[in-house]
């Protein structure tokens, strides 16, 4: 049973990465109906700028955490306006082989500043204490609250202002919103500002815990938290928290039971399982097509 | 490129067939006397030999991507299939047989494996579109490769080796030539028309009696026995295959030459892989920034070129209508 | 139109490039080292050692060969620490630089298709650091390799003397594994010392694996926990080490750490700090020696570059294009196969390593190994193992 709780704080732990991550993938499609594959890069930038903060210039947690965020937010938003924006009206798939693109760019960009893999000292004191027999470590306290209050606020962004107001707006019927006086452009920056700082948030949690960085770590992580996002409905925000905490549970779960190479298997056969009997996710609008 | 071809015709359209197969066979015979008498750099040749297998892999990429108009993410899969299954049959199954025929078999046999798991994707297109299909392709060939890592016989993930050279010059001109013969004849086919009618309106074209379920099943099956073969071919120049060869990296390089070249387009395929061939072999000099250059130059061409280089474009030796002077192909 | 004559340009310009002959007047040797990638610090030790080695040779004159003193020279490539590019840029050498032999690659991962791909080429191929015994064996055949050597000992040396050492040393009676079931060579680590380490008497209670890429080793660690070993085998390179030792400190896990040659570089302590503290490793040679050849090598590279202590990749490639340069003087000539016979006709070559000497027909030299602890951030010798 211990055993059990155990493995549900790791899953905890990598739910809330996933999190962070999905939404920003998850928020962007929304508004602009594209999947912006460069998203998971940009974590990985937020590791980088974390490292940056803490072995360059000797900062402390919270200021490194808000720089990350800050610097991520900055490459997102000049992404969307340099690569994204021109091919706002061209076929959808040319704005997704641009954002791999970007993406490509940013993991070899990094690769040649910096060609080793990079250790970060511990950002927090690192202890672990006993919780009826579980070993709470403060980083997991740590990801898990920070996760759980930029959620709360990214919610609160959402549902409870008029800007947030004004990207459900869009995610809804985009040809309609400008007509109704929404500067269009603004809100798209502002959605890939939140989404970017959520990433960079993200990249800054993981690092601390595995402090061992390089420009690859991107890439896997980012596919699956874009999973976590079409597993919870993409484009539906509480969907993608519900995603991405079934898949840190499933990839945890999997590999307390199973060789941790089964892992991926078992974690990529439900979603396959769950797509067939649900095609638009678990939270997902079923659209209709018009012929 | 217009030119050179309008100069190569003769009057007629049989003339103009007659010159096709004129230069295809001249090519055969060029890549045999290159490969047996080393007219070329060893090294020259291995670049041709990939630029060849990337040809192939995105000719039939192209066909579910552009002329269907899905978006299959997970085309690596189905390479993998290939790949795996001639080297199995090549080192362990027909390993004391003449390498003269084995080396086909073993090809073919990689590709219809990879057409049998193109048949099992094939399945869920049937309700599924756009991006999620996209997840279900990607969710397919994560599978593939987590199958093979967990399947220990064939070294699991620590690759399949033991591989003969037997990839030559001759043998993937061969396969480039009929990629492009068969995919070609496909489209301009009666099933074809169905490939395009899929792309612009699926329910209009079901609504009209086109067979949406078999089309799907045939394009699929067809993209992806291409892709296995290119795979047997690539485990046969290379001599070493792992699951970590054919991941997530591997599907997005033949996105990326996909719609570099143009989406709907077999010439623009044949450029988009030639040039990203190229184009990568030529920045080597760079060394660790090659890899962030190119993907500069793609966006850019992305934003001044959004629909790839020769977009929907065809090149007039490939379309039926050359040599009749009846309308460009759109 | 001008985009589409871009790729024609290009192709003619890299054929008429390509159309340029290597001069024959050097002798050229490739070297394969993971210089980006997942071990930089392998990749680096490498190219130091086989670089400092070739100045040496050069710088006392060369190598005759066909009766001309000619001056070495590298053609260093990157594998990126990936097998298949370490197959390609073994490709490239043989068919491009056209080089006479080829020291590298480090990793069994990666020197496992590249030595395959240099067997079927007949090209003679030098690996200072790869320990998997397959290295040097035909993979469709079972017979040893005849172009295919190493520098080193070999993971069944390896594996029965940590399996020893954890029995009778460290008195361990229940050990728990943990190793990347994705490399070839740790696989086959963990697989010796657990018939080593039950040969003598001891229980294996966990036996776990983890695959590349992984960074989260919490449900192993939790499982190893409740079968409470006296000592973890963590054959694993040196960037998982730390976050596997932390892992596991910050899970509750005391017990000390069994690693083997995969831990060598001193990057690994640095990273891991004081979780590691006590460990034990398994080298291939100890810098605080006594050797005066190994001594001197020390004094020369920490002179050369910079102040560091060269680890055992380096001690390797620097005696592996040692044996080389001495092989291909032997041979008088620049054929591989002339070569690949004089390796084996090389009296005992006093390396930096210990004495490397080949029998005839066989890729592997005999030597003793080192174990090390780490104590006070760095490496300490602690114990040595003859064969």
């Amino acid at each position: 049973m211990i055993y059990f709780f155990q493995q549900a704080l790791n899953a905890a732990q990598l739910g809330s990465v996933y999190a962070l991550i999905a939404l920003g993938y998850t928020m962007v499609y929304g508004v602009l109906s594209m999947i912006n594959f460069a998203h998971g890069d940009l974590f990985m930038v937020g590791a980088f700028l974390c490292f940056v903060g803490v072995v360059v210039l000797n900062l402390s947690f919270i200021p490194v955490l808000l720089m990350a965020m800050a610097g991520v937010t900055m490459l997102g938003v000049a992404t969307e306006r340099v690569a994204y924006r021109p091919l706002r009206n061209a076929p959808k798939a040319s704005a997704i082989i641009t954002s791999l693109g970007v993406g490509i760019f940013l993991e070899h960009f990094t690769l040649g500043l910096s060609p080793y893999p990079k250790y970060i000292p511990p950002l927090l004191p690192s202890f672990s204490f006993n919780a009826w027999g579980v070993s709470v470590s403060t980083f997991q306290l740590a990801t898990i609250s920070i996760s759980f209050i930029l959620m709360l606020a990214l919610y609160l962004v959402v549902n409870k202002t008029r800007v947030g107001l004004a990207m459900r707006a869009i995610s809804a019927d985009r040809g309609i919103v400008p007509l109704m006086g929404v500067p269009v452009d603004r809100i798209i920056a502002l959605t890939f500002a939140l989404g970017s700082g959520l990433g960079g948030a993200a990249g800054v949690m993981y690092a601390m815990a595995y402090p061992v960085i390089d420009p690859y770590i991107g890439i896997i992580i980012g596919w699956k938290a874009f999973i976590s996002a079409v597993i919870g409905g993409i484009g539906n925000i509480r969907g993608a928290v519900l995603g991405a905490y079934i898949l840190g549970t499933v990839e945890i779960m999997t590999a307390a039971f199973l060789p941790s190479t089964y892992r991926d298997l078992v974690a990529f056969s439900l979603l396959l399982i769950l797509l067939i009997f649900r095609p638009h996710g678990l939270l997902g609008r079923v659209e209709s097509q018009k012929v | 490129m217009r030119k050179i071809m309008e100069f190569m015709r003769p009057a007629g359209a049989l003339g103009k067939y007659l010159s096709v197969k004129a230069v295809v066979a001249a090519g055969f015979m060029l890549a045999l006397a290159i490969s047996r008498f080393n007219l070329l750099d060893n090294y020259l040749q291995l670049i041709l030999m990939l630029i060849g297998i990337n040809l192939i892999l995105t000719l039939s990429l192209n066909l579910v991507n552009g002329y269907m108009g899905e978006f299959s993410v997970g085309h690596a899969g189905f390479m993998a299939a290939g790949a795996y299954v001639s080297s199995i049959l090549s080192v362990k199954v027909l390993a004391s047989y003449s390498p003269l025929w084995v080396f086909p078999c073993a090809v073919l046999a990689g590709g219809m494996a990879a057409g049998v798991v193109g048949l099992a994707v094939a399945v869920p297109s049937f309700k599924t579109r756009g991006d999620y299909l996209a997840i279900v392709t990607l969710a397919f060939s994560m599978i593939v490769k987590s199958v093979i890592e967990n399947i220990d016989a064939v070294g699991g993930p620590r690759g399949f080796l033991g591989m003969d050279k037997l990839t030559t010059l001759p043998w993937v001109f061969f396969w480039t030539i009929a990629t492009v013969w068969i995919i070609r004849n496909f489209i301009y086919s009666r099933f074809g028309r169905g490939v395009l009618s899929v792309r612009e309106d699926e329910i209009a074209a079901d609504l009209t009696g086109v067979n949406t379920r078999n089309v799907k099943m045939l394009a699929f099956v067809v993209s992806s026995f291409f892709a296995g073969i290119a795979g047997g071919l690539y485990a046969h120049l290379i001599q070493y295959i792992s699951p970590g060869v054919f991941d997530i990296v591997k599907s997005t390089e033949m996105l990326v030459m996909v719609y570099l070249g143009g989406v709907g387009s077999i010439a623009g395929s044949i450029i988009g892989a030639a040039t990203y061939t190229i184009l990568l072999e030529a920045l080597r000099p760079l060394g660790i920034w090659r890899m962030a250059v190119m993907p500069l130059l793609l966006i850019l061409l992305m934003i001044f070129r959004p629909k790839g280089i020769m977009g929907y474009r065809e090149a007039r030796c490939l379309s039926p209508s050359f040599g009749r002077g009846a309308g460009k192909e759109k | 139109m001008k985009i589409k004559n871009i790729p024609i340009a290009l192709m003619i310009f890299f054929v008429l490039a390509g159309c340029g002959k290597f001069k024959n007047d050097t002798v050229r040797i490739g070297v394969i080292a993971e210089i980006t990638g997942a071990i930089p610090a392998v990749g680096a030790s490498c190219k130091n050692g086989a670089q400092m080695a070739a100045k040496e040779i050069n710088d006392a004159g060369g190598i005759m060969v066909d009766g001309v003193i000619k001056k070495i020279e590298l053609f260093i490539e990157d594998s990126a620490s990936k097998p298949e590019q370490a197959a390609t840029v073994t490709q490239k050498l043989i068919t491009y630089s056209k080089v006479i032999a080829i020291v590298g690659p480090n990793s069994s991962s990666n020197a496992l298709p590249a030595a395959e791909i240099a067997e079927k080429a007949g090209m003679v191929l030098m690996t200072p650091w790869s320990t998997d015994p397959k290295t040097t064996i035909d993979a469709k055949s079972g017979q040893p390799k005849k172009f295919v050597f190493r520098a080193c000992f070999t993971d069944t040396f390896e594996g029965k003397v940590l399996g020893g050492f954890a029995r009778k040393e460290l008195k361990a009676n229940k050990v728990a594994i943990l190793y990347d079931v994705a490399s070839d060579v740790l696989k086959i680590q963990a697989e010796i010392f657990r018939k080593s380490f039950e040969e003598n008497g001891g229980t294996i209670v966990a036996f776990e694996t983890y695959t590349k890429g992984d960074k989260d080793f919490s449900a192993q660690f939790t499982k190893i926990k409740s079968a409470k070993p006296d000592l973890i085998f963590l054959p694993s390179y040196y960037t998982d080490v730390p976050l596997q030792v932390q892992q596991a400190r910050r899970l509750g896990i005391k017990v000390p750490f069994l690693g083997s040659d995969a831990w060598s570089s001193e990057d690994l302590v640095r990273m891991c700090g004081s979780d590691c503290e006590g460990s034990y490793l398994l080298n291939h040679y100890s810098p605080g020696t006594t050797n005066p050849v190994t001594q001197k090598f020390i004094a020369q590279y920490r002179a050369q570059f910079g102040g560091a202590t060269p680890d055992d990749v380096a001690a390797l490639a620097y005696d592996a294009l040692g044996v080389l340069a001495k092989a291909i003087a032997l041979a008088g000539k620049l054929d591989r196969s002339a070569v690949r016979d004089a390796l084996s006709q090389v009296p005992s070559y006093p390396g930096v390593t210990g004495v490397i000497k080949y029998s005839a027909g066989s890729g592997d030299p005999v030597k003793g190994a080192v174990i090390l602890r780490i104590k006070n951030g760095g490496f300490a010798w602690f114990a040595d193992a003859q064969p």
